[in-house]
């Protein structure tokens, strides 16, 4: 070849159109925020109904989380996701869609080695994360309470 | 150092005899839907998993290709089949009840031009009478394997391909008839140091423009020698690189090219991003267009030269670069 692999990767580069922003952060944004508001109607709701904010939420949670893994089960989330990006990525459905898409997928390899094992492929390393950045966050919140 | 320039194989006792192509859904939806021998109104075609599914797509086209040349799986001497799955699992399980000297192959979404090559190779040197090649890909078992779940929502970037659920079969055998396969160029491995797992055009326009180059240089061809020049799946990207690395030789291809991955589907219409993709985008392609029109006349030279890009996550995640090849086929009515 009588090109470079660095001249070869910036033509690469020149020829790769970039993500439409103009379009995609407005939509991210109005789906997403979209999300965040029937999230919250679903929280006045129940509060409404008479539950503490503490639990209203959990109750909130759970119904969004749900209606997430409906929305994946009828192939229904990830069309919605091609529009959203990072407006459907973001918010709780998004990792309840994480969860719930392998372990459809992987049912085919049975319910142990397939769904049960796949399960987390990839929200497991938020999951991992999460929990290991909680931990750290206690033992500094830990050592500030000594003084 | 002086680097090997390979060789150009000359055929003078090979043609297609007979060929058959069988597509997917949104395939079906596309320009090219009414040309193909059967379209699929269920991807998953009635089986339980998208690999059997994947499997049925190769039984089918070799079963249409054979209904043509009026053959039973009998008189079939040998057949090199491939597809994108790990162990090849489409074509061993499903040609498997054929009972056919079968050889597998794998060259990524370049396989169906190495398949054409080799069946070309054994046919002319007279060792085989009807020899087959056959290939697929499948969009939800080559996600599965590659990308993410079906119904994960993730984006896919303006540079990713769309793997094509598609297969097509092609049987060979020394018949004076067109289309004739007259010559091809086996492509080298050319790593760019791409990295991208979503730009698979820019991993595969290197290799074509290597072999390409090499084979007009080794036949004394140039673009306006042939009706067209037509690439497997590089799609807009790949497309768009591979005229730029030419005009760089002061050559045009543009006039005489075309991708199958930017033809299989009608991108205004169908969000497929940068284009088709798969062993199975130009196989059936090949099959369900070009092949007809060179029997007929219509068009009297063309040069296939799949594309493939010699991925494996595994690589891809701990930090390596995605290399390409392409194998060129000159199919000629004369």
């Amino acid at each position: 070849m009588n090109i470079s692999n660095q001249e070869y990767g910036e033509l690469a580069k020149r020829h790769s159109p970039p993500s439409a922003m103009y379009k995609t952060i407005p939509l991210a944004f109005a789906i997403g925020g979209g999300i965040c508001v029937i999230g919250e109607a679903i929280l006045n709701m129940f509060q409404y109904l008479g539950l503490e904010p503490d639990e209203a939420g959990m109750w909130t949670s759970m119904l969004l989380i749900f209606m997430s893994a409906l929305l994946t089960g009828l192939k229904l989330y990830d069309r919605i996701a091609q529009h959203a990006g990072a407006g459907t990525l973001v918010p709780i459905t998004g990792f309840a869609n994480s969860v719930v898409s392998p372990a459809l997928d992987f049912k085919s390899e049975g319910f142990v080695l397939g769904l049960g094992a796949k399960m987390f492929v990839i929200a497991g390393p938020v999951i991992v994360y999460g929990i290991s950045a909680s931990v750290v966050y206690g033992i500094i919140y830990y050592i500030t309470t000594l003084f | 150092m002086a680097i090997c320039e390979g060789k150009t194989f000359k055929f003078s006792n090979a043609s297609i005899s007979a060929w058959a192509s069988v597509a997917g859904k949104i395939e079906g939806e596309g320009p090219y839907g009414d040309e193909f021998d059967e379209v699929l109104d269920d991807n998953k075609n009635d089986m339980d998993t998208w690999e059997q599914a994947e499997a049925q797509l190769q039984q089918k086209a070799l079963q249409h290709a054979m209904d043509k040349a009026k053959l039973c799986p009998e008189k079939m001497d040998l057949v090199f089949a491939g597809d994108l799955l790990n162990q090849c699992t489409g074509s061993s399980y499903g040609l498997k009840d054929y009972y056919i000297p079968f050889l597998g192959v794998y060259g990524a979404c370049s396989t169906f031009a190495e398949c054409l090559l080799l069946s070309a190779c054994m046919v002319n040197a007279g060792y085989v009478d009807n020899c087959s090649a056959v290939t697929s890909s499948h969009f939800s078992s080559a996600e599965r394997q590659f990308r993410f779940p079906l119904n994960y929502g993730g984006v896919r970037t303006p540079t990713a391909q769309w793997t094509a659920t598609a297969s097509g079969a092609a049987i060979l055998n020394s018949a004076p008839k067109p289309p004739y396969i007259r010559s091809a160029t086996v492509g080298k491995i050319q790593d760019m140091g791409i990295t991208d797992l979503n730009n698979m055009g820019a991993a595969m326009a290197g290799a074509a423009y290597d072999t390409i180059s090499r084979h007009f240089k080794h036949t004394g061809t140039h673009p306006e020698s042939y009706d067209a020049v037509i690439t497997g799946d590089l799609g807009q990207v790949g497309s768009d690189m591979l005229y730029e690395l030419f005009e760089r030789d002061h050559v045009d291809l543009k006039q005489h090219h075309k991708d199958c991955g930017l033809l299989i589907y009608d991108r205004e219409r169908q969000d497929v991003h940068a284009g088709g993709s798969g062993c199975g985008c130009s196989a059936s392609m090949m099959c369900a267009h070009f092949l007809g029109r060179v029997q007929s006349g219509e068009l009297k030279r063309i040069l296939y030269v799949a594309t493939g890009a010699l991925m494996s996550p595994t690589i891809v995640q701990q930090g390596g670069s995605i290399p390409g090849i392409a194998h060129a086929v000159e199919i000629s009515y004369d």
